[in-house]
Order: structure tokens, then sequence, then C-alpha cells
């Protein structure tokens, strides 16, 4: 385990680092060794192992839904076919209960994330050391790189940055689709004509103000309370994943309990990975479903 | 939390992912499914059809056969009535051919019986001509006698 040069919140530390690469504060680009380093790299810097396990992942999900899509026939379903279509019928149950208005970008659109997060959720269950340990492995071996520097942050969603890439893409669809169907004129006036409305209009002109305020954070709050409750809750689930890892370090019994925890935490987990992702893609759906209708 | 140039790349391969979903998975899968709904459907309607059409026909194959089974009926009827008729008609026939059969054979034996009582009779002429000839000792002239022997004859 990596732990045996460590300390614990060494090890805790390295686990929750994302492998960055950008611009040193000198002008170089590289990979940043330690957490300071990403601090001063500032926001031009990208975490690589974000990128590349979620295009993995939704690679993953393209390839095996693109698989079936072509093979999309009306005849006997089989196999992986069945398996889609199952899902499919499942996202266009939910999209067609909950989103009235016709738009054919929304059941896609909750179809990928619901798949996406929750393949990128699902890493979570490999058990944490495996990935970043072959990494270490492979990036000492073969590049010569210090172990300790390769950091390898496997559940993306444990990113923030990835929430909020996805929290801020349907944030601009919802804006994107109140203008479009509401109207300039008529998205702002939800905005500032509610919930305090008079007949009055010097009243009127006094509430808006107010209403601007209380509907405008309500607005802002979608896509970051959103994406936080994803990030939250795998982080905090990643979080005890490691905690109950440290365990191993400590002696047989300690070990034992480990691996029951783990297994323990793992099943209970299985059910937050796919409530998470299946409360992400809902909720997306509703908040597009609010953009298409006035209230 | 080090909100970086990641998002920025999230939210494009995230919506590069939706719009492929969009494109190129989405559409097929779906008419797909709506497809299949059509032909189940139709599968089921048809069935509804063929279960409905097979009651009908078995009601008129039904039909037929009670048809079938009256007009024998009345066939068979017929044709008893017609073969007793023809009994009927044979054993008229036979009477009256019997009938004409013995009237031939009762006009055949009077006939018989007038040739033979006329055939004795001129036996008994010609035995009572030799008879009186004998008695009285010579020839009678029968050409002489003609008209007595005659009329012995008619008399006996």
């Amino acid at each position: 385990m990596a732990s045996e040069k460590l300390t614990s919140t060494e090890y805790i530390k390295h686990h929750l680092t994302n492998l960055t690469f950008g611009q040193h504060p000198d002008g170089s680009w590289g990979f940043a060794h330690n957490a300071q380093e990403i601090k001063e790299m500032g926001f031009w810097a990208i975490h690589v192992d974000t990128m590349i396990w979620s295009f993995l992942l939704g690679g993953l999900f393209i390839w095996l839904f693109g698989k079936a899509a072509r093979r999309a026939t009306a005849d006997t379903p089989s196999g992986l076919l069945n398996f889609v279509e199952w899902v499919v019928e499942f996202i266009d149950d939910n999209v067609r209960g909950s989103f009235s208005a016709k738009n054919d970008l929304i059941a896609p659109l909750a179809l990928t994330l619901f798949v996406w997060i929750l393949l990128m959720n699902c890493m979570d269950l490999v058990p944490v050391d495996w990935i970043p340990w072959a990494t270490q492995q492979v990036m000492h071996h073969v590049f010569g790189a210090d172990p300790h520097h390769v950091y390898m942050k496997v559940v993306t969603t444990t990113d923030v940055n990835a929430t909020f890439g996805m929290s801020l893409s349907v944030f601009v669809l919802t804006l994107y689709y109140s203008f479009k169907i509401k109207g300039p004129i008529g998205f702002a006036s939800e905005l500032t004509m509610q919930p305090f409305s008079a007949k009055n209009p010097i009243l009127k002109i006094i509430f808006m103000p107010i209403n601007l305020f209380l509907e405008g954070i309500g607005l802002i709050s979608k896509p970051v309370s959103l994406s936080l409750r994803l990030f939250g809750n795998l982080f905090a689930g990643e979080m005890i994943f490691i905690l109950i890892a440290l365990l191993y370090s400590g002696g047989l019994f300690w070990g034992l309990m480990g691996g029951f925890l783990q297994w323990g935490w793992a099943v209970f987990h299985i059910l937050i990975v796919l409530l998470q992702a299946f409360i992400f893609m809902v909720l997306t759906v509703v908040y597009l479903e609010m953009a298409h209708h006035e209230h | 939390m080090n909100i970086n140039l990641t998002l920025i790349g999230q939210s494009l391969a995230f919506l590069v992912f939706v719009w492929f979903c969009m494109k190129f998975i989405w559409p097929p899968l779906m008419n797909a499914l709506e497809e299949r709904k059509k032909n189940i459907a139709d599968g089921l309607a048809a069935a509804e059809r063929g279960r409905k059409e097979h009651e009908l026909s078995e009601k008129r194959a039904a039909e037929v056969i009670k048809e079938a089974k009256g007009k024998a009926a009345d066939i068979i009827a017929g044709a008893e009535r017609r073969g007793a008729e023809i009994v009927e008609e044979a054993k008229t026939d036979a009477k009256i051919e019997g009938e004409r059969i013995i009237t031939a054979a009762q006009t055949e034996i009077e006939q018989e019986i007038n040739r033979a009582r006329e055939t004795l009779r001129g036996e008994l002429a010609a035995l009572a001509t030799a008879g009186a000839e004998q008695i009285l000792g010579k020839e009678v002239d029968a050409d002489a006698h003609r008209e007595m022997l005659d009329e012995l004859a008619a008399q006996l």
C-alpha cells in the first residue's frame, strides 16, 4: 500500500488530489507535484485524471449504446440490445412523466446524464488503491516519475469541476430555453413579478428588486445544488472508502475489519451511486420542464 | 475544490456526448421501440381479427352443415317416397299384367275347349254315322243326310 511511507493525512490527501497539468508560476507547463503547485496554477490547469476517466466512461457509454443503436431492430431484441432498450425505456418513461413539452433534446440528455454519471459513480466501487497504485507503477517504471507525485483520482464525480461542468451546461440550457420559449420579457417578468405581486403599479416597482433577488437566488441555487449534491455524496463516499482503506495498514484484525467494512460500504454505496445519478437526471429534466412553462 | 480549465473541458465533453446521443443513439433505439410497439399492436389486432374470422367461419360452417343435413334428409325422404311409389307402381303393373295373362289364358282355354268340343262333335257325328251305318247295314249317304247329320252334331 502507498501508505507505508506516508502518514494517514498524507495518504488521504494523496488520494484526494487530482493529476493536474498546467502552467507553473514560473511560466513552464507541466504536471503539478503537490497540492500547493496546483493552487498556484490557478484556473489555467486541467485535471488530467478527471478528463481521462470521464472520457473513457463517456466513450464506454457511447460505444455500448451506439452498438445497440446500430443493431436496433423491431424484431425480438436480445442481449445487449435488450439491456439498452430497458435503460432507454426507463429514461423515456421518466422524461415523459415529468416533461410535457416537445423537445427532442431532453430525453437523450437525460439518458446521457444518467448513464454517464452512473458509470463515473461506479468507479467508486473499485478499491481505492488499485488504479492509483497501478498508475504509480507505470509512471514510475516507464517515465521515471516519483510515485509520490503521481496522483490519480478515479471517481470523476468527486471532482467538483466535473459536476459543475454538467450542472452549468444544464443551467445554460435552462436559460436558453427560458429565453426561447417565454421570450426575454416573459422570462424577465417571471424573475421580477413573483412571488410578490400587486395591482398597484408603484407597489409593483417596489417589489421588483425583492422579487429579482429571491428569484435570482432560486435560479442560481439550482445548478449549484445540483452539482454539489452529486459531488458531496460521492466525495463523502469516497472519503469513507479511503478511511476504510487506512485500516489495511493496521494489522490482521484491522485488515479483516477493513475488508468487511469496505464490502458493506460498497453494497450500501451501490444505492447511493444509482440514486445520485437518478436524482441528477430527474432534477435536470424538472428544471428544463420549468424552463419550458410559465409558472 | 480547485475550479479550473477542467470545468470547461467537462462541459464540452458533456455536450459532445449529449449531442452524439441525440444524433446517433436515441433516434434509432426509439424508432426500433416504436416500430416494435406497432408490430406487436398489429400482431394483436391481426390475431383478434383472425379469432373473429375463425368464429365467423365456424358459425358459417355450422350453418352449411345444418343446411346440408336438411337437404340430405329431404333427399332421403324423397328417395324413400319415390321408392315406395316405384314399388306401388310395380305392384299395380304386376297385378294388371297378371290379370291380363290370366284373361289371355282363360280365353285360350275356352278356345281350346271349343275346339275340342268341335272336334268331339265331328268325331261323334262320324261315330254316329258309322253306328247308324252299322245299324242300317248300309252306307249312309253323307251328302244326302248332311242336313240331318249337322243337326245332330249341333245337338250334341
